[in-house]
C-alpha cells in the first residue's frame, strides 16, 4: 500500500498540491512579516484571511467576476489593516490582544455573513488553471510548477519582491529602522507611524488575498471557519523563517507539502493515522524555534508601541 | 516617578477618575453592542427585539440562567489561568489545547477504572484534568523561559498539536465501543459511570464545578496578592530586569505562571465531560469539544482587568451572550455567530481604553506631583492636541 504513494503520477500529484496549498500561507505570511520588521505583530491574520475568504467568494458567486472579486478581498483587508493599524499604533493597544479581537471578529463576521447571505455550500468557478506557454509543456517540471492558477504564481512571485523590496529599496530600510529602532528612525525623520500604518494595512490586504485564493481559488467553496488555524500558522512561519521572504518560502512548502501528503495518504487509504501527519508540521515547528536561539532573534521593537518622548 | 505610574500593583484603585478607569470595560461592551446593533439593523433585524430576546434567552428564566451559568464556568476557569500568565507577562492563547489535554486525561482515567467510589474518581479526575492542562501550559512555559520561545506561537502550535491528538483518541483507541460499529463513525468516548458524574446543584444541568471555580477564583486573588509567590510573579510581570535584580528566578516564575494557567484551562475541560457532556466528543476541531471557551475565557479575564474576583462576573456576562445569541438566533433569524464578532469588539476596544486609562493616570500623577487639585482648562486642550498630533 505505502508503494503506491512512490508511483511518479503520485509523486507529482503529491508536488503539484503542494506548491498550490503554499500560496495562502505565502501571502499571509509575508504580509505578517511586512508588519513585524516595522515592529506589529498582527495575531488577527486569521480573521482578515476569513473575511478575504468569504468576500471573494461571495462576489464570485453573484457576479462570477474574479477580478472583482480579488478587488473586493483587497478592500476588506485594507479595511481590517486600517483597524488594527489605528488600535495598535494609535491606541499602542497591546499587539497580541488585539489581534486575537480582531481574529475573533473575523470569524464571527464570515460566519455571520455566510450563514445570513447564502447558508448552503455552493461550488464556484475559481481562478482556472492557467498553463504557461513552452514552460508548461516541461515533462514532470511543466506539470508540477506550470499548469497552476494565477494566484500561485503570484504567491511565489511575491517572494522575491518582497526580498527586493525589504533588502534593496528605501522602503524597505525605512521597515527595517523603524521595527529595530524607531526612535532613531524617527530622528532621522522617518515617520514610524506612517511606515507602519503602511506596512500593517499591506499586511491586512495580503492576509485577505491569501483568504481569498482559498475560497476562490484552491477549493472554490467558502466553509465557516475554512481556514482551519492556517492564519495562525502564517504568523508562526514568519518566526520560522527568521523573519525572512525565503525563509518564509522553505517553511510555507513544508507545511504545504505535509498537508499534500496526507490528503493523498487518505485519497489512497493508507493505514497511517493522518493526525499524525498533519501534528508533524507543528512539532517541527516547535522544535525549529527551540533550537534557532541565536539567529532567531526578530526586530527589536517588536510588539513595542512607540511613542515621542518629551 | 511615583509607582501608580506604571501599572499599579493593586488590582483596583478607588481613586475619584478611577471609578471612570474601572467602568472602561462596561463603556466598551456598550460601544460594541452599538455597533452591534447598527449591524442587526443592515441585516435587517430590530435590536431592540434582538437584544430583549438574548436578555430574556440569558437571564430570563431560572432554567436559562443555569444555562447562562454552566457556560460561564469554562470560561471563568480559562480565565482565571488569564489573569495569573497575563499577569506575569505571558500571552498564554493555549487554552483551546490545554483544555482538550485535560480533558483527555481525565477523561482517559475515568473510563479505564469503572469501580471506583464516585468521590475518589472524581477527585483523581480533577487532579488529571490540572496536570493535562498544566503539562501543555508547562512546555511553552519551559521553552519560554530556557529557549526564549515566543509563547504565542508555541501555545499555537500546542492546540493544533492537541487537535490532532484528539482526533485521534476520540476516532481510534478511545471511539465509543457503539460508534466503532456504526457508520456514522461520531468522535467521541463511552459515557462515564454514573457515580463519577459532578454533583448537579439543582435539577438544571448546573454543576458544582462553577462552586469549585468561584472558589478558586478567591483563591487566585490570594495567590496573587497576599502571597510571595503571587508578588514574584506580578513582578516578573511588570519589569523583568528589575524582578532579576531584586533576587527574583524570572525564568523559574513563567514556567510557574504558564503551569497554573494550563492547569485551570485543563480543568475546565474536565469538567465539560465530567460536569456536563458526560463522555467526550468532538467535530474534528478544537471548538467542537471546547465551544470556543479556551479564547472566550481570555475575553472575560480581560473584560475583568485580569483580576480573579471581577473576572467572575465577567464570565457570566459572556456566558449569557453566548447562551441568549442562541435565543436571539431564533426569534430575529440572526446567526449567533454576531456575538462571536461582537466578543472580538468588545475585546478590541478593551485592550484600546487602555489608552486612556494610562493616560488618566498619567494626569493624576501629575497632579499629585505639582500640588495641583484642579487642572487648568488650557492645560487639559493642550494635553488633548498633544495626544492628537
Amino acid at each position: 500500500m505505502i508503494s503506491d504513494l512512490f508511483t511518479a503520477t503520485v509523486l507529482i500529484g503529491i508536488i503539484s498540491s503542494g506548491i498550490r496549498l503554499a500560496t495562502p500561507y505565502l501571502f499571509a505570511s509575508i504580509g505578517e512579516m511586512f508588519g513585524q520588521r516595522s515592529g506589529v505583530l498582527n495575531l488577527g491574520v486569521e480573521g482578515q484571511m476569513l473575511l478575504g475568504a468569504f468576500t471573494a467568494y461571495y462576489i464570485v458567486l453573484r457576479t462570477g467576476n474574479l477580478f472583482l472579486a480579488i478587488l473586493g478581498a483587497i478592500a476588506v483587508g485594507a479595511l481590517m489593516g486600517l483597524a488594527m493599524g489605528f488600535v495598535t499604533i494609535q491606541l499602542q493597544a497591546t499587539q497580541g490582544i488585539a489581534g486575537i479581537g480582531f481574529y475573533l471578529f473575523g470569524m464571527g463576521m464570515s460566519n455571520l455573513l455566510f450563514e445570513k447571505l447564502i447558508g448552503v455550500v455552493e461550488n464556484i468557478n475559481g481562478f482556472p488553471a492557467v498553463k504557461i506557454p513552452l514552460l508548461g509543456d516541461i515533462p514532470v517540471i511543466g506539470e508540477i510548477f506550470f499548469q497552476q492558477n494565477l494566484l500561485v504564481y503570484l504567491a511565489f512571485l511575491l517572494v522575491p519582491i518582497a526580498w527586493f523590496v525589504l533588502n534593496k529599496t528605501t522602503l524597505g530600510l525605512k521597515i527595517r529602522a523603524v521595527g529595530e529602532n524607531p526612535a532613531a528612525a524617527d530622528s532621522l525623520g522617518v515617520s514610524v507611524v506612517r511606515v507602519r500604518y503602511f506596512t500593517v494595512i499591506l499586511g491586512g490586504i495580503l492576509s485577505s488575498i491569501a483568504g481569498a485564493s482559498l475560497s476562490v481559488a484552491l477549493l472554490n467553496v467558502f466553509q465557516q471557519n475554512m481556514t482551519a488555524g492556517q492564519g495562525f500558522i502564517a504568523v508562526a512561519l514568519v518566526y520560522f523563517g527568521s523573519w525572512r521572504p525565503f525563509g518564509i518560502l522553505a517553511g510555507a512548502l513544508l507545511f504545504s507539502m505535509v498537508n499534500a501528503l496526507q490528503l493523498w495518504i487518505q485519497v489512497l487509504g493508507i493505514p497511517i493515522p493522518s493526525e499524525l501527519a498533519v501534528m508533524m508540521p507543528y512539532i517541527l515547528t516547535i522544535l525549529v524555534l527551540t533550537l534557532s536561539l541565536s539567529k532567531g532573534k526578530g526586530p527589536s521593537a517588536l510588539t513595542k508601541a512607540f511613542e515621542r518622548e518629551g | 516617578m511615583s509607582e501608580s505610574n506604571k501599572n499599579s500593583s493593586r488590582p483596583t484603585k478607588f481613586h475619584i477618575s478611577g471609578i471612570f478607569d474601572a467602568l472602561m470595560p462596561i463603556f466598551a461592551t456598550i460601544a460594541a453592542l452599538l455597533v452591534g446593533a447598527i449591524l442587526l439593523l443592515l441585516l435587517g433585524a430590530n435590536p431592540i427585539t434582538a437584544y430583549s430576546a438574548l436578555i430574556e434567552g440569558a437571564f430570563g428564566s431560572f432554567n436559562a440562567f443555569a444555562e447562562t451559568l454552566v457556560k460561564a464556568t469554562p470560561l471563568l476557569l480559562v480565565g482565571l489561568g488569564t489573569c495569573i500568565a497575563y499577569r506575569a507577562s505571558v500571552t498564554n492563547i493555549g487554552g483551546e489545547g490545554q483544555m482538550i489535554i485535560g480533558a483527555l486525561l481525565s477523561t482517559w482515567i475515568g473510563l479505564s477504572f469503572t469501580n471506583l467510589p464516585g468521590w475518589l474518581m472524581i477527585l483523581i479526575a480533577f487532579l488529571a484534568g490540572s496536570l493535562g492542562g498544566a503539562i501543555w501550559g508547562g512546555l511553552p512555559g519551559l521553552l519560554k523561559a530556557y529557549f526564549n520561545v515566543n509563547e504565542i506561537l508555541s501555545t499555537v502550535m500546542m492546540n493544533a498539536i492537541a487537535v490532532q491528538i484528539m482526533n485521534y483518541m476520540l476516532r481510534g483507541p478511545m471511539i465509543d465501543p457503539e460508534q466503532a460499529q456504526a457508520a456514522s463513525q461520531i468522535p467521541q468516548t463511552a459515557r462515564l459511570e454514573v457515580a463519577y458524574r459532578l454533583p448537579r446543584l439543582v435539577p438544571t444541568r448546573l454543576h458544582i464545578g462553577l462552586l469549585i471555580a468561584v472558589v478558586l477564583a478567591v483563591l487566585v486573588y490570594i495567590l496573587l496578592w497576599r502571597t510571595t509567590l503571587g508578588y514574584r510573579i506580578r513582578a516578573v510581570g511588570q519589569n523583568k530586569d528589575a524582578s532579576k535584580y531584586g533576587g527574583v528566578d524570572v525564568k523559574k516564575h513563567i514556567v510557574i505562571a504558564m503551569l497554573l494557567s494550563g492547569a485551570f484551562a485543563g480543568l475546565a475541560g474536565m469538567m465539560q465531560v465530567y460536569g456536563v457532556n458526560y463522555r467526550m466528543i468532538t467535530d474534528g476541531s478544537a471548538t467542537g469539544f471546547t465551544g470556543n471557551a479556551g479564547f472566550n475565557g481570555i475575553v472575560a479575564a480581560l473584560f475583568g482587568q485580569l483580576h480573579p474576583i471581577l473576572t467572575i462576573p465577567a464570565s457570566v456576562l459572556f456566558g449569557g451572550l453566548l447562551v441568549g445569541a442562541n435565543a436571539m438566533q431564533r426569534v430575529v433569524q440572526v446567526p449567533s455567530a454576531l456575538i462571536t464578532a461582537l466578543n472580538g469588539l468588545v475585546v478590541v476596544f478593551v485592550v484600546s481604553s487602555d489608552y486612556f486609562r494610562k493616560r488618566n493616570q498619567a494626569k493624576r500623577v501629575a497632579f499629585v506631583e505639582s500640588g495641583q487639585d484642579t487642572q487648568p482648562p488650557g492645560e487639559a486642550k493642550k494635553d488633548l492636541e498633544e495626544v492628537t498630533a
